[in-house]
C-alpha cells in the first residue's frame, strides 16, 4: 500500500530502510525514523480507537506522550501482548504488530458507537452513581456489562519471557530533557567535570528543535544538536540515555529512570539483552529541562479524526515527512500555533484558513502567514466540526472580545484537518512528585513549578521560556548553578544563536463558545481518552462538586493513561468558569508518578521467580535432596519436611521417623534456627532484660530456654541461649524469626539502652547443626569424639568445646524431643563431613534422618511450644503455662513485665495453652478447629479457643493436640467440641499438653 | 432530596442535564450543634448520615478542613471483607458488610459494591494453619468463608500462578464470597448527600483548630474560617491527624501515622475477577471496573504525614504481583500515590469515649478503614447520640491499652503493619 500521506522528501527518517508493520491485520509501510503514529498518519489511516464511553472514533491527536488516543495492543505473539503502547512514543520496527483496543465487529464500524450516539445523551459524568441500582439482583450483570465496555488493551495471558535489569546511578546532575534547554545545561555541566545523567524519552536528543526548521548559528539545529551529542558521548563523566523516560521524582532527589532498551528492534529482546532497565538514581542535583504540552482547544465535536494539535502538525510534517491531511484549518489563541499552517502550507498542502481567535494578532509569523497569502480569519473561532470518521469541514464564526460567545453569523469552511492551538502547559509533573504545589502564572497562561524542598533547577519550556534562545539561555544557568552547587568551578559554554521570533500577546482562551450553550451543543471534548465534555464538567460543578478533585474524581477527567497530559487545564478552565472562579481559585490536582506508564517488570526487575525471595540452604541440603526429602519453606529456609521413603506415605513415613528417634537415635538438620553471637560486659544483663526469666546466674558452660515477649508481655520468641563465657553468649531463635530477634535486639540496645556495653551479631550461616537425639545418641556421638560424655561430666543444659569427627565443635546437651540429645554445631563448611561421619557411624544404630514435622511431633508429646504455631502475639507466658520461665524479682524490670500485669491480662479466664485428647483416640482434630463448649448454640457460637498443633502420635498410639481453652488450665478433665466445616463435631478432653515421659527422666539420663 | 434512577437520567437527558440538584448544600455553619463531626472523609459522613437518619439527631455538622473525602478514603484500594480473625473485630466488620450489602439502595446513590469475593492466599503450612483458625472462627461467627485448595484457586483466578515452580507455591487460600470491591469516592458522596438529605451541614475548606474544653467537657471547636461553633457532643475522625487533636484535647493515643502506597495498572480487559490477596508473598490485586489493576501492600515502616511513600515499597509490590501474576510483566503501571494511615499497636481501630466528657474519638483504623466505612459510622452515630459506646464498638476502647485487652488483629489485617 502507497503512503498516501507521505511528503516526497523532508523529516529524520530514513527512506532507504523500509519497514513493514501491521495495524489489524492489514500491512502497510513505514520507514525507520517513523513512530508508529507517524507511520499510520503516513499511510492515511484515521481512525485509531474507539471512546471509552460514547464509542466515537479517535484519531491521532499529538506527537508525544499527550497523546489520548492513539493507544494500541502491541504484540506478534500472546506472551510479547502490550496493552496500551502510546504510538506516538513507539517506534516503528519491521514485523510491528498492532491493532486497536476497542470497537465491535471493528474499530471502523462500531455497533457501539450507534448506542453511544443513542445512549450518549444519558451518560453524563456519574451516571453510573444514579442507575444500575434497581433491581439489587441485577448489579452484578450491570456490572459486567460496565467491565466489558470498559478497559483498553488486554493483558498477555502468558508469562513474559523477557527479563528487567535494574541499576543504581549517583551523579552530581541529573539533566531531565534533551531540548535545547537541556542540552545546554549538560553541556555546562558536562564540561565542568560534573557526573552527568543526561536523560531524555525520545529515541535522539534535539527535544523541539527536532520537529521545527529554526536554525542554530544559521544553520539547521540538528548540526548544533549532533555537535554537542557528540561532544557529550566523549565524556567519561556524562551517560547519556535516550530512550528514557524520567517517570517518577520522589524524596531526596531520588529519581527513577525508565530506558526502553530493545523496544524499538523487536516484540521480543534478543538474546542476552534486558528489554527495559530501571535506573534508581541519587542525584545531588536535578535540572529539569522538561518542555512544554500544547494545548488544544475546546470545541464543538473536537474529536473527529483530523483534529489535532497545531504543533504535533508540524512534527509529523518536519520530523517525520508526513502531511496528515490534505486541506488544513487552524485555530489559535497564540502566534506559536501558525507554524503549523506556515509548515503545511511549505509542505505543499492547502491552507483553507488560519482562524485567529484574537481581534488584531501580531507577530513574525502572522506576517509570514500573510505573506504568503494565506486566509487569515481573526477574531473568530472554529466553533463546530463536521463529519464523523474524519472532519469533512468546519464552522466558523466571530467571538467576543473575551472569547465567551460567538457574536456573528456562521460560515462553514470545507476542510479535512483541524489544528488548534490554546497556548502551552509547561510539563510540571516531576516537579509535582515531590509534594510541590504547582503556581498559576497570567502571562505564561499555565502553571509553573512551585517552591521545592528538593535540589531541583528549572530550565526552558517548564518555565513558561518558550523561545529557544531563551531555553538555552537558562539551560546553561541551570547548568552553571548546578556546577557551582557541587563545588566545580565552571568553563565555558557559548550558545549558538537563535532566531529571534516576534510574538504578541496571546489570548487567554481554552474553551470555544458555540450558538448553543455548552449543555446543549455537540460535545466539546475536554479529556478525550476518559470522554470528559465541557458540558460533563459544568454538570459536576452544578451538582456540587466543586473542588477540582471532585471535579476530576467524579468526570474522570485526568484518570486515562495520558494523565490529562493535554486536557486537565482546559478542564480546570471550564471548572473555573462555571464557579466564577479563577484558575489559581480552582487549583490543581496532583501528579503522580509515574509521567507515563513503567511495565511492571521493569519495576520487578531481576526480583521474580527463583530470585523472588533468596532461597536458603543449610550445607547439608544435597544430602537432603538426594534422600528424596520433601521441603518445607520456613522463612526463606527450604527445610526438610520429612523423608520418605520409596512408596511410603507421609504418615508412614512420619511414623517410622518418630518410632526411631524415641526407639535409637533420630538426627535433624537445625542449622536454620537463628543463632545471634553476643558479646559485651553487659551482655549478661541485656539478656536479662530482653528474656522473661533471670540469667544472673548462668555459668560457662551452661543453657537456659528463654522466652522473650514485646512490651505488651505477649510472647514473640523463644530458644535456648548458651553461656560461652563470662561477657560471651550464643542465643538462638525460631528460623523464621532470627533477622526479627536481631532487630528487636538492636532496637532495645540503639534507643533504650545504649549505655550498655553490647555487641550482636548473626551467625546463622557460620555454623552447621546437627542434632542427634534419642537413647542411643550418647553411643553414637562417642564414636567420634574424646569428650566424656557421660551423665555426670556431660549434663543435660550443659554444652562443651570439643571435636567431632575430628572437626572443632561446639556440642550442646540440649533436647526439643525430650530424649537424651545432642545438638552438635560445626563450621558450616564442616557440616556435610560431619553429617556423613554421623551416618557412617549410625547405621548400626538405625540412624534416622527427620524433619520438621516429625520434629513437632516429637516436640508436642512433650508438650513444648513453637513460638509462631503455639503462639499468635496474643498470649503471655503464663497462658502457656510457663510461668516457671518468668523471674519475678530481676533488679532492672524486663520487656513485658509491665504488660503482662495489665488487668485483662491477669484473667482466670484468658485462653489457656492446654493438651487436648479426643474421644476417639483415631482421629487427629485439624489445626485451627476452634473449640465450643456447646456445639448445639447458635451462631454466632461463644469459642472458648483454637488447637494449635494436632499430630498423630506412632509413640504413644493416638492423636494429640495442643491449643487454647478460656480458663482450660483449671478445667482439666473437661470436655471441649469442635465443630468442623464439614458438619462432625469432635469431641476432646482438656488434659496436661505433656503426653510422654512427664517427670522428664529420657532426657536426663 | 432528588432521586437518582434511570429513569431520571432519561428525565434529565431531555432538558441536556441542566436541572440536576446539588449533591449537597454549601451552608454556613450555624452557632452551635447538637452534634460536630471533624473529619469528612467517608466514616465521618457515614457517621452524619446514621445520625440523622437512624437515630433521629439531624443537627449536625462535618468539619472538613479539604473537600469531602478526600483523605483515605479517597485514597484506598477499595476492598471490602469481614474476615477478620477475633470474636469483636468480626463482629464490627461483619456489621458493616450487611450495611454494605444494602448500601446503594439505602442511599440512592450507586456505591458500585461488587460482591466479587476475596481469596486471602497461604503459602506456607503456618499461613494454612491460621487460614483454617480464621474461617473456622468466621463460620461460627456468622461471617461466610471457606479454605480452598490450589485446584480451586485455579478456577477462581485462572491466570494466577498456582503451579508448584514458584518460590512460594500457593498451598490454598480462605475464600469469602461475600467479600469485594466497592467506588470508593462514591460512598463519601452517597454518605454526604445522605447526611445532607437529613439536615446535616457539610462544612469544606474549614480546619478545627482546637478544640473547646471547659472543665473537662468539650463544648465546641475552634475553626479558622467560621470563628468558634459549639457543639453538646463532639466525633473526632481524622484518621491521620488523629494523634494532633488528642494532643490539644489533654490526651495521647497510642497511634503511629505511616504513609500507605497504592498504584494502579492501565486500563485493560477483565483479567482478574476477583479480589486476591497474599500476605505471604505480601501484595494484593483486584480489578476496577474501569480496568485498572488495582495494587497495594504494606505500610511503608517510617512515620510520616506526606501523603506519599518511599519507592523500594512500590518494587517489593509489584515484584509479589509479578511473582503471583507472570503475564502481567508486560502490563503497566499508571500511577502510584499515597496515604496516611494512623495504626494502633493490635492492628485495630479505636472507637471510644475519651477522659474529656462528650468528646469521642473514631480512628486508628490502619490498612481496614475503608471496609468498615458504614458499620463504623453506623456504631459511633449510635455511640454519638446515646453518649454511651454501642456494644460493638466497646471493645475498642482507647482504654484497652490500659488494661490489655487488646486485639491483635495484625495476621487478619492482610497485609504487614
Amino acid at each position: 500500500m502507497t503512503q498516501k500521506n507521505r511528503l516526497q522528501s523532508g523529516g529524520r527518517i530514513d527512506r532507504s530502510k523500509p519497514l513493514t508493520f501491521t495495524y489489524n491485520g492489514k500491512k502497510f509501510n513505514g520507514f525507520l525514523g517513523d513512530t508508529l503514529a507517524s507511520a499510520m498518519l503516513a499511510n492515511g489511516i484515521d481512525i485509531v480507537g474507539r471512546s471509552f464511553k460514547y464509542s466515537r472514533p479517535r484519531g491521532i491527536v499529538a506527537a508525544g506522550a499527550e497523546e489520548p488516543n492513539a493507544v494500541l495492543q502491541l504484540g506478534a505473539t500472546e506472551a510479547t501482548q502490550v496493552p496500551n503502547v502510546r504510538a506516538t512514543q513507539q517506534e516503528l520496527f519491521n514485523g510491528l504488530v498492532s491493532s486497536s483496543t476497542n470497537g465491535w465487529p471493528s474499530v471502523e464500524t462500531d455497533l457501539m458507537g450507534t448506542i453511544g450516539k443513542m445512549g450518549g445523551s444519558m451518560m453524563p459524568p456519574g451516571f453510573y452513581y444514579k442507575t444500575f441500582m434497581y433491581p439489587k439482583s441485577l448489579w452484578d450483570t450491570y456490572e459486567s456489562m460496565i467491565r466489558k465496555a470498559a478497559g483498553l488493551g488486554r493483558s498477555p495471558l502468558e508469562s513474559d519471557p523477557d527479563t528487567y535489569d535494574k541499576i543504581n546511578q549517583h551523579c552530581d546532575v541529573l539533566v531531565v530533557g534533551g531540548g535545547p534547554a537541556g542540552l545546554s545545561a549538560a553541556l555546562t555541566a558536562a564540561r565542568s567535570g560534573a557526573r552527568v545523567i543526561f536523560a531524555d524519552e525520545q529515541n535522539e536528543f534535539g527535544g523541539s528543535l527536532l520537529s521545527s526548521k529554526e536554525t542554530l548559528n544559521g544553520a539547521p539545529a540538528s548540526e548544533w544538536v549532533n555537535a554537542v551529542v557528540e561532544e557529550l558521548r566523549g565524556y567519561d563523566n556524562v551517560m547519556l540515555l535516550p530512550r528514557s523516560t524520567v517517570n517518577g521524582y520522589h524524596d531526596h532527589n531520588f529519581l527513577t529512570i525508565h530506558e526502553r532498551c530493545t523496544d524499538h528492534i523487536a516484540d521480543i529482546a534478543p538474546a542476552g539483552q534486558a528489554r527495559q532497565r530501571l535506573h534508581r538514581v541519587r542525584a545531588k542535583w536535578v535540572v529539569l529541562a522538561t518542555g512544554a504540552h500544547e494545548r488544544p482547544l475546546v470545541f464543538a465535536n473536537n474529536d473527529v479524526p483530523g483534529c489535532m494539535v497545531a504543533n504535533a502538525v508540524s512534527t509529523y510534517i518536519n520530523r517525520y515527512g508526513v502531511a496528515p491531511g490534505n486541506e488544513l484549518v487552524l485555530m489559535t489563541t497564540n502566534d506559536s500555533g501558525y507554524q503549523a499552517a506556515l509548515d503545511w502550507h511549505d509542505a505543499g498542502r492547502k491552507v483553507v484558513a488560519i482562524v485567529d481567535t484574537r481581534q488584531n494578532p501580531k507577530g513574525d509569523r502572522v506576517e509570514a502567514s500573510r505573506q504568503r497569502g494565506l486566509n487569515l480569519i481573526t477574531g473568530s473561532a472554529v466553533i463546530e466540526v463536521q463529519g464523523s470518521k474524519r472532519v469533512s469541514g468546519v464552522s466558523v464564526a466571530p467571538i467576543s472580545a473575551d472569547g465567551n460567545k460567538v457574536t456573528g453569523s456562521v460560515s462553514k469552511l470545507s476542510a479535512d484537518t483541524v489544528a488548534s492551538s490554546g497556548g502551552w502547559s509547561p510539563v510540571i509533573h516531576l516537579s509535582c512528585h515531590t509534594g510541590s504545589r504547582p503556581v498559576w502564572n497570567d502571562d505564561v497562561v499555565g502553571f509553573l513549578p512551585g517552591p521545592t524542598v528538593q535540589k531541583q533547577l528549572t530550565a526552558g519550556a517548564i518555565n513558561g521560556s518558550y523561545s529557544t534562545s531563551t531555553a538555552l539561555f537558562e539551560g546553561l544557568n541551570a547548568g552553571l548553578k548546578a556546577v557551582a552547587e557541587v563545588g566545580l568551578s565552571a568553563s565555558e559554554v557559548m550558545l549558538p544563536k537563535a532566531e529571534e521570533v516576534n510574538e504578541g500577546a496571546p489570548m487567554t482562551l481554552f474553551h470555544i463558545p458555540h450558538l448553543k450553550p455548552t449543555s446543549q451543543a455537540p460535545k466539546q471534548f475536554v479529556d478525550y481518552q476518559t470522554d470528559v465534555t465541557a458540558a460533563g464538567i459544568e454538570v459536576a460543578c452544578r451538582e456540587g462538586y466543586e473542588s477540582i478533585e471532585h471535579v476530576k474524581r467524579y468526570t474522570a477527567m485526568g484518570f486515562g493513561t495520558d494523565q490529562g497530559k493535554l486536557g486537565n487545564i482546559n478542564g480546570m478552565a471550564v471548572a473555573a468558569k462555571a464557579l466564577n472562579k479563577t484558575i489559581p481559585e480552582t487549583g490543581t490536582t496532583i501528579f503522580r508518578p509515574n509521567y507515563t506508564p513503567v511495565s511492571f517488570g521493569a519495576i520487578a526487575g531481576r526480583d521474580c521467580g527463583a530470585l523472588f525471595d533468596p532461597e536458603r540452604y543449610s550445607a547439608m541440603h544435597k544430602w537432603h535432596v538426594a534422600r528424596g526429602a520433601k521441603f518445607e519453606d520456613v522463612g526463606q529456609w527450604k527445610r526438610p519436611w520429612y523423608f520418605p521413603k520409596p512408596g511410603e506415605s507421609m504418615k508412614e513415613a512420619l511414623n517410622r521417623e518418630c518410632l526411631a528417634t524415641r526407639e535409637s537415635v533420630g538426627i535433624l538438620d537445625a542449622s536454620t534456627l537463628g543463632k545471634i553471637d553476643i558479646q559485651g560486659k553487659d551482655a549478661r544483663e541485656f539478656l536479662g532484660r530482653v528474656y522473661t526469666n533471670a540469667w544472673a546466674k548462668l555459668a560457662v558452660g551452661k543453657c537456659r530456654y528463654g522466652l522473650m515477649c514485646g512490651e505488651d508481655g505477649m510472647v514473640f520468641d523463644d530458644g535456648v541461649t548458651s553461656c560461652l563465657g563470662e561477657n560471651h553468649f550464643l542465643m538462638t531463635t525460631t528460623t523464621g524469626g532470627a533477622a526479627r530477634v536481631l532487630e528487636w535486639l538492636e532496637l532495645y540496645h540503639q534507643t533504650e539502652w545504649p549505655e550498655m556495653e553490647v555487641y550482636f551479631n548473626t551467625v546463622t550461616d557460620h555454623w552447621s547443626t546437627l542434632t542427634i537425639s534419642g537413647p542411643n545418641s550418647r553411643k553414637l556421638l562417642a564414636e567420634l569424639t574424646d569428650c566424656d560424655l557421660s551423665n555426670e561430666n556431660f549434663a543435660f543444659m550443659d554444652w562443651k568445646q570439643t571435636t567431632v569427627a575430628g572437626v572443632p565443635a561446639r556440642v550442646f546437651r540440649i533436647s526439643f524431643t525430650g530424649e537424651c540429645s545432642y545438638e552438635i554445631n560445626v563450621q558450616a563448611n564442616y557440616g556435610m563431613h560431619v553429617w556423613e561421619k554421623l551416618f557412617e557411624h549410625g547405621e548400626k544404630f538405625n540412624l534416622t534422618p527427620y524433619g520438621t514435622e516429625t520434629m513437632h511431633i516429637l516436640r508436642a508429646e512433650k508438650g513444648f511450644i513453637i513460638a509462631g504455631q503455639d503462639t499468635d502475639g496474643s498470649v503471655h507466658p503464663f497462658d502457656l503455662g510457663m510461668g516457671w520461665c518468668v523471674a519475678q524479682k530481676k533488679p532492672f524490670s524486663y520487656i513485658g513485665k509491665r504488660g503482662m500485669a495489665r488487668e485483662d491480662c491477669v484473667r482466670e479466664d484468658r485462653k489457656q495453652l492446654v493438651g487436648l485428647k479426643t474421644t476417639d483416640p483415631k482421629v487427629v482434630l485439624p489445626e485451627g478447629a476452634q473449640g465450643v463448649l456447646d456445639p448445639k448454640a447458635p451462631i454466632p457460637m461463644p469459642m472458648v479457643g483454637h488447637i494449635t498443633s494436632s499430630y498423630w502420635s506412632a509413640n504413644l498410639d493416638r492423636s494429640i493436640a495442643m491449643g487454647f481453652v478460656k480458663g482450660g488450665l483449671n478445667k482439666m478433665g473437661e470436655k471441649v467440641f469442635y465443630p468442623l466445616a464439614d458438619g462432625t463435631v469432635v469431641e476432646a478432653e482438656i488434659c496436661s499438653p505433656i503426653f510422654l515421659d512427664p517427670k522428664g527422666e529420657r532426657q536426663n539420663v | 432530596m432528588q432521586h437518582y434512577s434511570g429513569f431520571g437520567l432519561f428525565k434529565h437527558s431531555l432538558s441536556h442535564h441542566e436541572n440536576w440538584q446539588r449533591a449537597w448544600r454549601n451552608p454556613t455553619p450555624k452557632k452551635k450543634y447538637d452534634v460536630i463531626i471533624v473529619g469528612g472523609g467517608g466514616h465521618g459522613l457515614a457517621t452524619a448520615y446514621y445520625l440523622a437518619k437512624q437515630f433521629g439527631v439531624t443537627n449536625v455538622a462535618v468539619i472538613e478542613k479539604g473537600y469531602l473525602g478526600g483523605g483515605n478514603t479517597a485514597r484506598n484500594t477499595t476492598i471490602v471483607r469481614s474476615n477478620y480473625l477475633w470474636d469483636e473485630a468480626a463482629h464490627l466488620y461483619e456489621h458493616a458488610m450487611k450495611l454494605w450489602e444494602g448500601l446503594s439502595q439505602d442511599l440512592n446513590y450507586n456505591v458500585m459494591f461488587s460482591q466479587r469475593g476475596v481469596l486471602n492466599l497461604g503459602h506456607t503450612l503456618q499461613d494454612m494453619r491460621d487460614i483454617e483458625r480464621r474461617v473456622n472462627a468466621n463460620r461460627l461467627n456468622g461471617v461466610d468463608g471457606e479454605v480452598l485448595d490450589p485446584q480451586q484457586i485455579k478456577e477462581i483466578v485462572p491466570h494466577m500462578d498456582c503451579s508448584e515452580n514458584t518460590r512460594y507455591p500457593i498451598m490454598g487460600a480462605s475464600w469469602q464470597p461475600r467479600g469485594g470491591v466497592a467506588r470508593h469516592d462514591a460512598v463519601a458522596w452517597g454518605f454526604a448527600r445522605g447526611a445532607d438529605s437529613h439536615g446535616v451541614d457539610l462544612i469544606q475548606q474549614t480546619e478545627v483548630t482546637d478544640l473547646i474544653i471547659e472543665d473537662g467537657t468539650v463544648v465546641g471547636v475552634k475553626t479558622n474560617r467560621y470563628g468558634d461553633i459549639k457543639a453538646d457532643r463532639v466525633g473526632c475522625v481524622v484518621a491521620g491527624n488523629s494523634s494532633v487533636l488528642a494532643k490539644k484535647a489533654g490526651f495521647e493515643l497510642p497511634l503511629e501515622s505511616h504513609p500507605l502506597q497504592a498504584l494502579v495498572s492501565e486500563p485493560i480487559k477483565p483479567v482478574l475477577d476477583t479480589v486476591v490477596m497474599s500476605n505471604h508473598v505480601h501484595g494484593y490485586v483486584s480489578q476496577s471496573d474501569k480496568g485498572d489493576l488495582v495494587i497495594g501492600a504494606g505500610i511503608d515502616g517510617y512515620n510520616g504525614y506526606g501523603q506519599r511513600g518511599s519507592f523500594p515499597t512500590i518494587e517489593h509490590t509489584v515484584q509479589a504481583i509479578v511473582e503471583l501474576f507472570p503475564m502481567f510483566s508486560r502490563v503497566r503501571m499508571n500511577r502510584q500515590w499515597g496515604g496516611i494511615v494512623d495504626t494502633c499497636p493490635d492492628a485495630c481501630p479505636i472507637i471510644s469515649d475519651t477522659p474529656v466528657k462528650n468528646l469521642f474519638f473514631n480512628c486508628g483504623w490502619g490498612t481496614g478503614g475503608f471496609k468498615a466505612t458504614p458499620g463504623s459510622g453506623n456504631v459511633f452515630a449510635a455511640s454519638l447520640a446515646k453518649g454511651e459506646m454501642h456494644e460493638l464498638a466497646k471493645p475498642f476502647s482507647m482504654f484497652r491499652f490500659h488494661d490489655g485487652a487488646l486485639i491483635d488483629e495484625h495476621g487478619a489485617a492482610g497485609v504487614a503493619h
